[in-house]
């Protein structure tokens, strides 16, 4: 029997449910945010007066915001703002981080910008674990974080990065952060082990940070010439479409992902983000909007289509 | 304190003068003649047989000091009372002493990484957490000796050694917390035959001939320091403090919290897991460590400390009497203090309420001279004195005063010496430093060359404890008798985070150096080496891509070099059934790897890591190396 916890039903229903937001250098990580989630159709969508919302960025690693290994601060900071804007009674930060806590949500800039956004940020220890029975193919008795599953709704903020075992690796993998305990067997079947955590957690909304994207020497990076500048933010309530879009950012397939399609098979979303009314919203430098559909012409690759989008500088989709 | 409400006789006048001197610094008829005749009988029955203080009875005692306090007492023997400044004076050692007790502990909790919203991206403690051990005289004179320059904040000292030439050993009876532990525990646990006013505390609390052990204990510690160890440290009392408490009390509180409260939240009832989360959120907010540390055989540590706090119930302030090497040495800096006692023998009739309790053991009693280098000056002496002979003053008559250490052996000194400095040969000749040493003998990023590191290394433990990662231990045996509690790294237990350079930041001798991110790190742009301070290995036969056609690789995940140290090779096995499996294999490239030990931490195979660390190819040593283009003899 799989445990579910789906912060997604509260939604009714929107103008579009996929966003891709695209803005010049000199763009705020804020702005692209309260683009992505106009074309959504605001917050108010989402977030209901007096919920406790939680907001799961990517802490997991003593990186800084130019390594690009966690979630862009600023990201992490608008969305808060815009949840409590909302009517939230109150917005926790957290994630279960790789490395030491404290460096992480110090170093990566987090702490700080959430902490003035109105957040509450909170630290994982050891006693806001509690063991579950998730029923998942591979995961089945694990500590769970539980500020994760006792909010109204969850908000996933992560980051779009490599990671030379996944290949990419964004929404779905975040929710490796809602366990406790040796996660490091969890490599050793590591698609099925997402997909397991993707049917456990489905977010009321999922903001992919793409401000600038590790391109390699994923998941923890380290240098910044591992990353490159995209100032692109992804939106959906899908979170196997935003993963389906959003590894293309790094030139690769959604073919390439098992995860994705075990997701699919289990009726978590669609890898055809092209069927989510999906909108395109461009920011340029001189402020103004630009808003149009996003259409796939008929008999195109949509892989093609999203990566000719993103202007990556990689040569080619990998194939 | 615990005598003062006892209700004392008047003392008996035929004896006065009469009291044998343990020192022999008067010409009484022997030594230690004392016991039962000291006192009369009818008084030693009224004081041993005393039902209020007879057993052991805590709860009583307690509610006796407690009315004690408040009862107006009559003062024996003649009765004039002790001057007001020195009452005062007394009542502010007391909070120095709490306070500084305090002070100590709160640095002590706080000499660890939090984290905070408003910290930026490089990691520094926001004050000096190893404040006591910087004003420490026997750690800055011993490493002096041995490294021949006073590390950085270690000049602090040189307060402590102005205010103990002007006051005498003030810090021991007015800061040191070690000192206040033991002052405490004497209190607490007084010798049950001897009852708390008795016979037996007072003769305890005379001066002993083995107190003149610690200068012994000092003159070794400070030779082999000339030789080039610093391992006196084992024995300095803050050292201790800091070690003790560190690595085995709080851990060890923590640990019983933690578990508690566990105990608590796994109950079925909501108010009870409710309430056991607040406190836990709370506690671990302020003092609690948000997650459970572990410590290399902390047992032997903590154990150590149990014993000599225990002792305390036969001889009070045993430890600082008899063993404390920094006692000793602000001991030899109070010779000539200019604050000092001055006595009139000719009113003493020897009650000897001075004695019960007396601190150092000094000799405060009349009839015989004042011990000035083992004073405390807790000044309790002059407050329970009815008698006038007893007054602390600036620039005292000397006639009365004497010096334990100018008793010393000059055979026992030597004998010391020389033992001192067999320390040294007799433990490098033994194949830990030189020769056959550990390979698993990681020391902190920073650390200097292992020589010059135990030249400096003072096993503090402040590295330990301020790590984050849990990765610092106190070595056993790992780096030889010498090296015992110096920190060793164990990545098992915890890896070195990449960016932090807290361990050298609260070292106080320098032994690991005061390192930036940048130094640490290395830059391609300034051309500086990482810092490394060991090789990862894999054990092919362990490890699941190699040897199990499983695919893993969360060594190379953790791999925080940029480009990684872990490379792999992608390669396709065939699996029991002959299905061929795609998996990545992990290879280490030794030029990038900078033994940080991510890997061993994360390695699923949990008993014995399929990747491990050894100290080879560290950058403090220039032998302890595997490539060619690192043997430069020229590089340090």
């Amino acid at each position: 029997m799989r445990e579910v916890r789906d912060y997604h039903r509260s939604d009714h229903g929107g103008p579009s449910d996929f966003v891709v937001v695209r803005g010049a250098a000199t763009t705020a990580p804020t702005v692209l945010v309260e683009q992505a989630l106009t074309a959504l159709g605001g917050m108010a969508r989402f977030i209901s007066r007096g919920d406790i919302v939680v907001v799961k960025p990517n802490i997991g690693w003593d990186r800084t915001p130019l390594q690009a290994a966690n979630s862009n601060p600023e990201v992490v900071a608008a969305v808060v703002h815009l949840a409590l804007d909302a009517g939230a009674r109150k917005v926790i930060v957290t994630d279960a981080s790789c490395n030491d806590p404290g460096r992480c949500f110090q170093r990566s800039g987090i702490w700080a910008k959430a902490h003035r956004a109105g957040a509450e940020v909170m630290l994982p220890a050891e006693h806001r674990f509690r063991t579950m029975r998730l029923g998942g193919e591979v995961l089945d008795e694990w500590p769970v974080y539980r500020t994760l599953i006792e909010a109204d709704k969850v908000i996933n903020v992560p980051v779009a990065k490599h990671h030379n075992l996944a290949k990419y690796t964004a929404a779905m993998k975040n929710w490796y952060g809602t366990l406790g305990g040796r996660r490091n067997r969890l490599h050793q079947s590591i698609d099925v082990s997402i997909a397991d955590l993707a049917t456990f957690m489905r977010p009321t909304l999922t903001v992919v940070d793409g401000i600038r994207v590790m391109m390699r020497n994923g998941p923890q990076g380290g240098n910044v010439d591992d990353t490159q500048r995209m100032n692109t933010v992804l939106a959906s309530i899908d979170q196997i479409a935003v993963d389906a879009f959003g590894c293309t950012l790094i030139g690769q397939r959604p073919e390439n992902l098992p995860y994705l399609r075990m997701g699919q098979e289990r009726g978590l979303g669609t890898m055809q983000w092209q069927n989510l009314r999906p909108r395109e919203v461009e920011v340029l430098a001189d402020g103004s909007v630009e808003r149009r559909a996003l259409i796939v012409p008929e008999g195109e690759d949509p892989a093609a289509v999203a990566f000719a989008l993103n202007h990556a500088r990689c040569e080619r989709v990998i194939t | 304190m615990s005598a003062e409400y006892l209700p004392l006789p008047i003392p008996w006048l035929g004896v006065v003068g009469m009291v044998p001197s343990i020192d022999g610094a008067s010409a009484g008829p022997g030594p230690i003649a004392i016991s039962s005749d000291l006192l009369s009988p009818p008084i030693a029955d009224a004081v041993l047989a005393s039902p209020k203080v007879r057993g052991d009875d805590f709860v009583n005692r307690f509610r006796d000091w407690w009315r004690g306090r408040f009862k107006a007492r009559k003062r024996p023997g003649s009765g004039l009372p002790a001057r007001k400044i020195i009452v005062a004076l007394r009542n502010s050692r007391r909070v120095s002493q709490f306070f500084f007790l305090v002070l100590f502990l709160f640095l002590l909790v706080r000499t660890e990484f939090r984290g905070s919203f408003n910290g930026g991206a490089n990691v520094r403690m926001p004050y000096p957490v190893e404040g006591f051990l910087l004003a420490d005289p026997f750690v800055a004179l011993m490493t002096f000796l041995s490294s021949h320059t006073v590390y950085r904040a270690l000049w602090w000292s040189v307060g402590m050694v102005a205010i103990t030439l002007v006051f005498g050993r003030i810090f021991c009876g007015w800061i040191c917390p070690f000192g206040t532990l033991h002052h405490f525990f004497a209190w607490l646990l007084p010798n049950p035959k001897s009852g708390t006013g008795g016979s037996r505390r007072v003769r305890a609390n005379m001066t002993h001939p083995y107190q003149s052990a610690k200068y012994y204990l000092l003159g070794a510690f400070l030779v082999a320091a000339v030789c080039g160890s610093a391992i006196g440290g084992l024995f300095d009392p803050i050292c201790i403090c800091v070690r003790a408490i560190g690595l085995a009390v709080i851990p060890a509180i923590n640990y019983v919290t933690s578990r508690g409260l566990d105990h608590v939240s796994q109950t079925n009832i909501h108010i009870l897991q409710q309430s056991s989360d607040v406190a836990r959120d709370a506690l671990v907010a302020t003092v609690l460590q948000p997650r459970q540390y572990f410590f290399h055989q902390t047992w032997v540590i903590g154990g150590l400390l149990f014993i000599v706090l225990l002792a305390n119930r036969w001889i009070p302030r045993f430890w600082c009497r008899a063993l404390c090497p920094l006692g000793a040495t602000l001991g030899l800096i109070a010779r000539n203090a200019l604050f000092g006692m001055e006595k009139d023998h000719s009113k003493c009739t020897d009650c000897n309420l001075c004695l019960v309790d007396c601190q150092g053991a000094d000799s405060p009693q009349g009839g015989v001279k004042w011990n000035q280098d083992e004073c405390h000056m807790c000044l309790n002496c002059e407050t329970a004195c009815p008698e006038d002979v007893i007054k602390f003053r600036f620039l005292p008559n000397r006639r009365s005063a004497t010096l334990a250490q100018d008793g010393l052996d000059r055979r026992k000194v030597l004998v010391t010496a020389v033992t001192g400095a067999a320390v040294l040969p007799l433990a490098r000749t033994s194949d830990t430093i030189d020769s056959n040493y550990y390979d698993r003998l990681i020391r902190p990023p920073g650390s200097l060359p292992e020589r010059d590191f135990m030249e400096r290394c003072i096993r503090c433990a402040e590295c330990m404890k301020v790590c984050p990662n849990n990765a610092l231990h106190p070595a056993l045996l790992e780096s030889g008798i010498e090296g015992l509690w110096t920190p060793i790294l164990i990545p098992r237990i915890g890896y070195c985070e990449p960016t932090c350079v807290l361990c050298g930041q609260v070292c106080p001798t320098g032994a690991i150096q005061k390192i930036s991110e940048e130094q640490k790190l290395g830059s391609a742009v300034r051309h500086i080496e990482p810092i490394k301070i060991g090789t990862a290995f894999y054990d092919h036969g362990r490890c699941l891509p190699w040897s199990m056609a499983t695919p893993c690789i969360v060594c190379e995940e953790f791999c925080p070099t940029s480009p990684k140290s872990i490379w792999v090779e992608e390669i396709d096995v065939p699996d029991r059934d002959g299905h061929m499996v795609h998996v990545q294999r992990p290879h280490v490239d030794p030029q990038l790897c900078i033994g940080c030990g991510a890997c061993e931490k994360v390695c699923p195979v949990q008993d014995r890591p399929a990747v491990y660390v050894t100290s080879v190819g560290e950058s403090r040593s220039r032998t302890n190396v595997i490539l060619l283009e690192s043997t430069n003899y020229n590089r340090l």
